[in-house]
């Protein structure tokens, strides 16, 4: 479960986030929805760990455990996985070697065994097939060369690989054609509809959740949630636009 | 025994002069290679291991000759490597070399490529991570004779900087006297991506592997043209990565 009570955030001053309040419990989704500018990727970064963003009141856990107590990579331990907006381009380091080397960093972190190189090819062709993408792309250099949909169905794979028990997924529906659409939807249901894991999907859009059915839909603007409902809410906001709903 | 260069000798300008001290009576002379016409050479460059370290090179290539120098420059107190490369026509050679250190150990590179007759190449990509108060530098002077027409001569520096007392210099010098040559050369310095580092962060890479993994990435291609063994130098060179990342 992740609980944020009453947080508080400012990027260089600015106060960007003005007390959001949200429980996601165990095995559900929630969308957060809302327009440019409302504080959602900072609400996604501030939950992984970016350096940067200020936290000037308020309190997250997970689990019961405090998360800003937890530095980001030990966020990812913990069963926190960050899906970004603009996935990052690493030249010259190979899909397969990032992957491995994170997930074996986290299993150590957990005191697992790490994966041999074997296992863990096996694991990332799985994972790719599921996401429809060619395992043959995870030797190149991490996204270098992707396009904007074969970075998101990238991060999908990441996704899968990593098995997280939280996903914060900001915006993994922008820049996608329809059928990556379909991919990524089909990806987050696949990895993530289960009852020992939840996520929190961060979305302009309705269209995403014709794929994805949420349990809750959130309204963010100007840095609060001012409305919350069911999976109805995200039709209404696509038909009435942000203003009348958050009015 | 030549005396004891000061810094004021353009070559020595970035050299740690006391280290050299310690070393310089018991200093061998520049080993000498000179490569037959046509004939083909290889050597990879490992760290002697002691903590002052200084090689010095004077390679000639006859006509058509071809040679590849791997180099990695990762002493712990001072290393040096000076290559003196003559080139004959239509000679090729290529340098691919690494200044890695931390602590305040002083790495410096310092070549000399002389085209001398037509149509010879030399390539030379150097790469150097430097932590703590390091400093890695590469001086590459090149000259082009009159006679050295078509002349192919590039040099790739790039250095990454882990902390604020590091420091790297990059010194290209060309001297050239013949009039339809291409002599290209490029250089950077900067840090490790702020971006990139907490992208492996939130995947779940602790800082020290992190930095290591995304070091790995800026050298990486240094070593791809070795033929046959590499004699270790690509885990020399990632172990080099790991200690400077701690």
């Amino acid at each position: 479960m992740l609980k944020i009570e009453n947080l508080h955030v400012t990027v260089a001053g600015k106060p960007i986030l003005n007390g959001v309040t949200l429980t996601i419990p165990t095995g559900e989704i929630h969308a957060i929805m809302g327009p440019n500018g409302a504080g959602k990727s900072t609400l996604a970064y501030v939950l992984g760990g970016r350096p940067g963003y200020e936290v000037t009141e308020g309190s997250v856990s997970f689990d019961g455990q405090d998360l800003f107590a937890l530095e980001p990579h030990e966020r990812a331990a913990a069963g926190m996985f960050l899906g970004f907006q603009y996935p990052v381009e690493i030249p010259g380091v190979s899909y397969l070697q990032f992957l491995r080397e994170a997930l074996n960093s986290q299993r150590r972190a957990k005191g697992e065994k790490e994966l041999t190189g074997g296992e863990f090819i096996r694991l990332s062709k799985d994972k790719a097939a599921l996401l429809g993408m060619d395992a043959e792309m995870l030797k190149r250099p991490v996204n270098v060369g992707f396009s904007g949909g074969e970075k998101k169905r990238a991060e999908m794979v990441q996704l899968g690989i990593m098995d997280p028990r939280i996903a914060i997924l900001d915006e993994t529906d922008s820049g996608l054609d329809i059928d990556a659409l379909k991919a990524v939807g089909h990806g987050i249901n696949a990895i993530m509809r289960a009852p020992d894991k939840s996520v929190l999907l961060i979305t302009h859009y309705q269209r995403l959740l014709d794929y994805v059915t949420p349990d809750k839909v959130h309204v963010l603007s100007r840095g609060k949630i001012v409305r919350s409902g069911g999976p109805e809410l995200a039709h209404e906001l696509e038909r009435e636009g942000y203003a009348e709903a958050a009015a | 025994m030549t005396a004891l260069p000061t810094r004021k000798l353009e070559a020595y300008r970035y050299a740690d002069v006391d280290a050299l001290a310690s070393v310089w009576t018991s200093l061998a002379p520049p080993q000498r290679v000179e490569i037959a016409a046509q004939q083909k050479l290889q050597q990879i460059w490992l760290p002697s291991g002691d903590e002052i370290d200084v090689r010095r090179v004077e390679l000639v290539l006859e006509a058509g000759a071809f040679a590849r120098i791997f180099a990695l420059n990762a002493a712990s107190r001072y290393g040096r490597l000076e290559l003196d490369v003559t080139l004959h026509e239509g000679a090729d050679f290529a340098l691919h070399g690494a200044n890695i250190g931390g602590g305040d150990s002083t790495l410096e590179i310092v070549t000399t490529a002389r085209h001398i007759a037509p149509g010879a190449i030399s390539h030379q990509t150097i790469r150097s991570v430097l932590g703590d108060k390091a400093t890695g530098s590469f001086l590459g002077k090149i000259e082009v004779a009159r006679e050295g027409q078509q002349t192919d001569a590039e040099q790739s520096v790039k250095a990454i900087l882990l902390d604020r007392g590091a420091t790297a210099n990059a010194k290209p010098e060309l001297e050239i006297f013949a009039d339809d040559v291409k002599c290209a050369h490029g250089a950077t310095i900067g840090e490790l991506d702020r971006n990139q580092l907490f992208y492996a962060a939130a995947r779940g890479l602790d800082p020290v592997a992190a930095r290591a993994l995304l070091l790995e990435g800026f050298i990486t291609g240094l070593w791809d043209e070795i033929e046959g063994d590499d004699q270790g130098i690509a885990e020399l060179a990632r172990e080099a990565l790991r200690r400077v990342a701690a």
